[in-house]
């Protein structure tokens, strides 16, 4: 897709999002009442940075650390038997027992809402949680299945042909959020 | 999600059917184990099974006996929820005088997604490949290739060694039969291992050298500073003269013992593909003993079936097998 898209403006830079996640840490824990059963669990792969920022945001507000898994949800896309190749199948580690924790699930952009629908079944599989939430960076409308998040970065309006791209620094050498839009033919 | 994220440095799957090592690249190898350690979790989980090959179906089509390949593979389909089909020998219409090919267009016409095949003459998968539109993965050719075995033995070594270049690795027993010893060299010739074979003369194939291994004829000598042994099973019963005296002559030459492995280099494993012959060539000793990775071995076969089970699935072949 990036050949065809260009830059068109940076939506958040890093500072921003700095806020960003500290307050939704803030969110997550006023919430939840405090740390007790809480979990992150951070969907492959841009909100694996995202799980473990908030985890460091809740741990220096309420002293307690909050465990943190990652999920991959490859096995469980409902697109398999279209796209080709096969997508790279990488690792799930949840680290412990998801039973009766309050998880919630990061991820990057939210979009269509397939990639939380094949994550909530990815979830179901390792164990029955209390109450499953979702925490985002970014909400860009265009939601082709009815899920909402529960903690939204920034909402950001888009046309359907546009492309929200959120980095980290742990991954990317940078932090920050762009939009791309469809080059002009000439 | 952003897909700039998702390019990765492992190479594309773009191959319809696993018929051999001998033709993949080391990149390809690669994707393949890379995948089965993704796929190595879904067994530790409480719910073993993911909904990826929902509505696929997968014939196994076992023209030889086998228990360990053919229940690993039915485990893998299981696990990625296919919908598998078991015909063995016994119960085909095989033993009825129908053909391979006629054999193979029957199933095709209920639309299988993926054939899995064993059979005693080497390049029948490949026939089947070219005829059928299902991807065909080869679960033993005769003495040909055997490609999901090696691609196991190669995810256990990466397991416990952390790496296949460099590493020495000698494979001990009958070198001319094998089907296992011919995928696995190619497997770990084109990873960068250095391999020897050792054998006895009559079980020895004259050229095996031109496959870029050493051959030695003592397994003291194969044991010497090998970081993995590999011993191969003593194929009784494909054996139409003998080979050697008797059992226990080549026990006392080749097998595998307490005595010799106390020269073996430290940090060694012991591999068998199995099913194994206690007291023909491994000693019950070393076979249950803490250098043994086998059952091991076992565990690892689902997760590389099921590997190869996902990538070959996410390939289209619309004109037939063709090419």
């Amino acid at each position: 897709m990036p050949p065809t898209l260009e830059p068109k403006k940076t939506l958040l830079d890093s500072k921003q999002i700095r806020r960003l996640v500290r307050r939704i840490a803030g969110e997550i824990v006023e919430q939840a009442g405090g740390t007790t059963d809480l979990m992150l669990v951070g969907i492959r792969s841009r909100g694996v940075p995202f799980a473990e920022r908030l985890a460091v945001e809740i741990e220096a507000m309420e002293g307690a650390a909050v465990p943190v898994g990652t999920l991959d949800i490859t096995l469980y896309r409902d697109d398999l038997s279209t796209i080709a190749p096969q997508p790279v199948v990488r690792e799930t580690k949840l680290g412990q027992p998801i039973d009766d924790r309050v998880i919630v699930l990061c991820d990057d952009v939210l979009f269509s809402g397939r990639t939380i629908r094949a994550a909530l079944d990815a979830l179901i599989d390792y164990g029955r949680p209390r109450a499953v939430r979702l925490a985002v960076v970014v909400d860009r409308g265009h939601r082709e299945l009815p899920i909402q998040a529960d903690y939204v970065g920034k909402v950001v309006p888009t046309a359907s042909d546009e492309h929200v791209e959120v980095r980290f620094d742990e991954v990317d050498g940078t932090t920050d959020v762009r939009l791309f839009t469809r080059e002009e033919e000439a | 999600m952003a897909p700039a994220a998702e390019t990765r440095s492992a190479a594309a799957w773009t191959r319809k059917d696993l018929l051999g090592i001998a033709e993949l690249s080391a990149d390809e190898i690669r994707t393949i184990l890379d995948t089965a350690e993704s796929f190595r979790e879904v067994a530790e989980r409480p719910i073993k099974k993911v909904p990826t090959l929902r509505g696929k179906t997968v014939v196994n089509l076992f023209f030889e006996s086998s228990t360990r390949t053919r229940s690993s593979f039915e485990i893998a389909e299981k696990r990625l929820s296919a919908d598998g089909l078991n015909f063995s020998a016994s119960t085909s219409a095989l033993t009825k005088g129908e053909s391979l090919v006629d054999t193979a267009l029957n199933l095709q016409a209920m639309a299988p997604d993926l054939i899995v095949i064993r059979h005693a003459y080497p390049g029948a998968p490949h026939m089947l490949a070219r005829r059928l539109k299902a991807g065909v993965i080869n679960a033993g050719d005769g003495a040909h290739e055997h490609p999901t075995q090696a691609l196991l033995d190669a995810f256990t070594i990466r397991q416990r060694k952390g790496r296949i270049e460099g590493l020495k690795v000698s494979i001990v027993g009958d070198i001319e039969h094998s089907r296992v010893v011919r995928s696995n060299i190619h497997l770990l010739r084109k990873l960068g291992a250095e391999v020897t074979v050792a054998a006895p003369r009559t079980l020895m194939p004259v050229d095996v050298e031109s496959m870029g291994v050493r051959a030695v004829h003592s397994i003291d000598e194969a044991i010497d500073g090998a970081d993995v042994i590999m011993m191969l099973r003593i194929q009784l019963e494909r054996q139409g003269r003998m080979s050697f005296p008797s059992t226990r002559e080549y026990f006392n030459l080749f097998g595998l013992t307490t005595e010799r492995m106390a020269r073996a280099k430290e940090g060694v494993i012991v591999m068998h593909p199995g099913p194994m012959n206690r007291g023909v060539e491994i000693a019950s000793d070393v076979a249950d003993g803490p250098f043994s990775v086998i059952l091991e071995q076992v565990t690892n076969g689902v997760a590389v079936r099921m590997a190869v089970l996902y990538l070959l699935s996410g390939v289209r072949s619309e004109d037939g097998g063709e090419g």
